[in-house]
């Protein structure tokens, strides 16, 4: 266990900034909800993930989902800092015959445990996966990053209420709430509001979080492998394009690549914010 | 006297079966186990089955988690809606990754009866066999049902089961042999006709060959359980050796197993065909006997068809 979050810190900016490079390298991509999630990432990949970099595919190791698929500038630069792939494999995403696909394919890459981007479906994916290592007798947990929009998905809802009817214990569930989808606000779209009772009330422990403050989100990854009768959901509350100024909380870097001028400028503030 | 079971019930007991054989197997429902015919292996394993109640994109979705964690699941529904709403998962999650899920369709067809069009399945042939890594297969009676399920669990990769719910007569033996996925069977050789049929269809295409040759016409009759992949090896021989086809099916003509054969013919080697099924209409209330006369898929509908298909040969 790692309770310097500094070191955490570093790899977090380091992840952001593979993120922004790999999508203004593609010159598309999503960048905001990628952003918004790499703390989260950061905390549970080097603090709480049961998992070999070097094995990726050892039986006993835990299970990463991303049912929000289009963070997969997150889930790849969270793969090289990890080491499952090379930084400079970033350099093709969502180019031809690259391992990067636009969207996570099953199995497509080390690392990569689930198809994800057709919303619900990971989440739908997980109950199936907790389901069956719970059946085997692994030890192995199931964590899966949902998005706020995605929450208007029916199928949520269907893989939620599975989830508490089966009281899947090894299932532990991240929202990255972050309050803005492609059109805009979440609630002006179609809201969700009040989602942490939506979710107790499909039988989930429910943990509210700040997404970017550490010793919560590490408090809440540990919090939810102490319980043993219901699933997990923890409700991060997040900045879209954190740590970056004119993207943060700003709907319209949803699904866009930044220019030259304004990748530079990205870089320069997440440098000047590190952790020295 | 001829033996009439439903293919679901062949896939139920195929299911039990294979619950002793393999700890692999596991069985999923939407709420629908005692039409299904899941309910048997559901008694008999029930730390195997889950019941995922009326969710069917969650049931396939979880199937899909259950497959990547080392399982064999058979999903099962009515085939209107695990191929109708759950299409995107099956396309996106299951058929993409070819992950090792197997699909138990029930309640194909139009002899569902008096439920209705809602519930009638005349699309999915046409769904499924779309999807690229997707084996469809339609068996024509409770023997070959039990035999293709026996099969597709020993396959690794998506396979679609499209049952029935009605009794059908059993017209194939897998006493002495397994089901092979890909391959059709001659059930009569003849020299005027080839007469390719699926699922029940298949037994009114022998009746109609019978009454073909009263009239001096020798129809062949080719049994294609699996829709994909094609048995294209026997088509061709047989395009060659009959020159005209008929194709015969529970479904709609359009994107069937009669548009399967003619996209292989049409570019291989360009044969007549005229095509048995629905024409571009839904189904109605009715006993099954009815709105098969009614909506012509018997072997007097399959004669008419002959008839045509003989008047264009060059």
């Amino acid at each position: 266990m790692n309770n310097n979050f500094d070191a955490l810190k570093k790899h977090a900016s380091s992840i952001r900034k593979n993120i922004l490079k790999a999508v203004y390298t593609a010159n598309s991509g999503h960048p905001g909800g990628s952003l918004s999630s790499a703390d989260i990432m950061s905390v549970l990949y080097f603090n709480h993930l049961k998992h070999d970099p070097k094995n990726p595919w050892a039986e006993g190791r835990d299970r990463v989902i991303f049912s929000k698929g289009h963070a997969s500038p997150l889930l790849y630069s969270v793969l090289a800092e990890t080491g499952y792939i090379e930084a400079s494999e970033l350099d093709g995403f969502r180019k031809l015959h690259s391992r990067l696909q636009g969207h996570p394919v099953y199995h497509k890459c080390p690392g990569v445990e689930a198809t994800g981007g057709p919303l619900g479906q990971g989440f739908s994916f997980s109950i199936g996966m907790a389901l069956g290592l719970r059946l085997a007798k692994s030890g192995s947990r199931v964590y899966t990053l949902l998005g706020d929009g995605e929450c208007q998905e029916g199928l949520v809802w269907e893989a939620a209420m599975a989830a508490g009817h089966y009281k899947l214990s090894n299932l532990c569930a991240i929202l990255d709430y972050n309050g803005l989808q492609i059109d805009g606000d979440v609630e002006k779209i179609m809201g969700i509001a009040p989602i942490a009772d939506k979710f107790r009330a499909f039988n989930f422990n429910v943990l509210e979080i700040d997404g970017h403050d550490y010793a919560q989100i590490d408090s809440a990854f540990g919090f939810a492998k102490a319980k043993t009768c219901k699933p997990t959901m923890i409700i991060a509350h997040t900045v879209k394009g954190k740590g970056v100024s004119f993207m943060e909380n700003n709907y319209t870097w949803h699904g866009k690549a930044p220019n030259k001028e304004q990748y530079e400028q990205a870089i320069a503030e997440l440098e000047k914010a590190e952790v020295k | 006297m001829a033996d009439f079971k439903a293919t679901r019930n062949g896939y139920g007991e195929a299911l039990v079966e294979l619950g002793a054989k393999n700890s692999k197997v596991v069985v999923l429902d939407a709420d629908l186990s005692k039409s299904t015919m899941t309910y048997m292996f559901g008694e008999k394993y029930p730390e195997r089955f889950f019941n995922m109640g009326i969710a069917e994109q969650n049931l396939i979705g979880t199937a899909a988690g259950l497959s990547a964690a080392g399982f064999i699941p058979f999903a099962s529904s009515f085939g209107i809606f695990a191929s109708g709403r759950a299409y995107e998962q099956i396309r996106n999650i299951v058929c993409y990754a070819k992950l090792n899920v197997k699909i138990g369709g029930t309640h194909g067809g139009i002899t569902v009866g008096e439920d209705g069009a809602t519930h009638q399945g005349l699309e999915e042939i046409a769904l499924m066999r779309v999807i690229p890594n997707m084996t469809v297969i339609v068996p024509a009676d409770f023997d070959e049902a039990k035999a293709a399920t026996m099969a597709a669990c020993e396959y690794n990769g998506p396979v679609y089961l499209r049952l029935g719910r009605d009794k059908v007569e059993t017209i194939t033996d897998y006493s002495n042999r397994p089901f092979e996925i890909g391959k059709g069977y001659v059930l009569a050789d003849g020299s005027d006709v080839t007469i390719a049929a699926t699922g029940l269809m298949s037994a009114f295409a022998l009746q109609a060959r019978s009454a073909l040759a009263a009239k001096g016409v020798s129809a062949a009759v080719i049994h294609l359980p699996t829709i994909k992949p094609l048995d294209t090896k026997l088509l061709y021989e047989y395009a060659q050796k009959t020159r005209a086809f008929v194709t015969c099916e529970e479904h709609q003509i359009a994107c069937g197993m009669g548009s399967a054969v003619c996209e292989f013919l049409s570019q291989n080697i360009p044969t007549p065909v005229k095509m048995v099924g629905v024409n571009d209409v839904f189904g109605e209330s009715g006993t099954p006997k009815e709105l098969l006369e009614a909506y012509g898929l018997n072997a007097n509908g399959i004669i008419k068809a002959v008839d045509e298909v003989v008047k264009l040969k060059k």
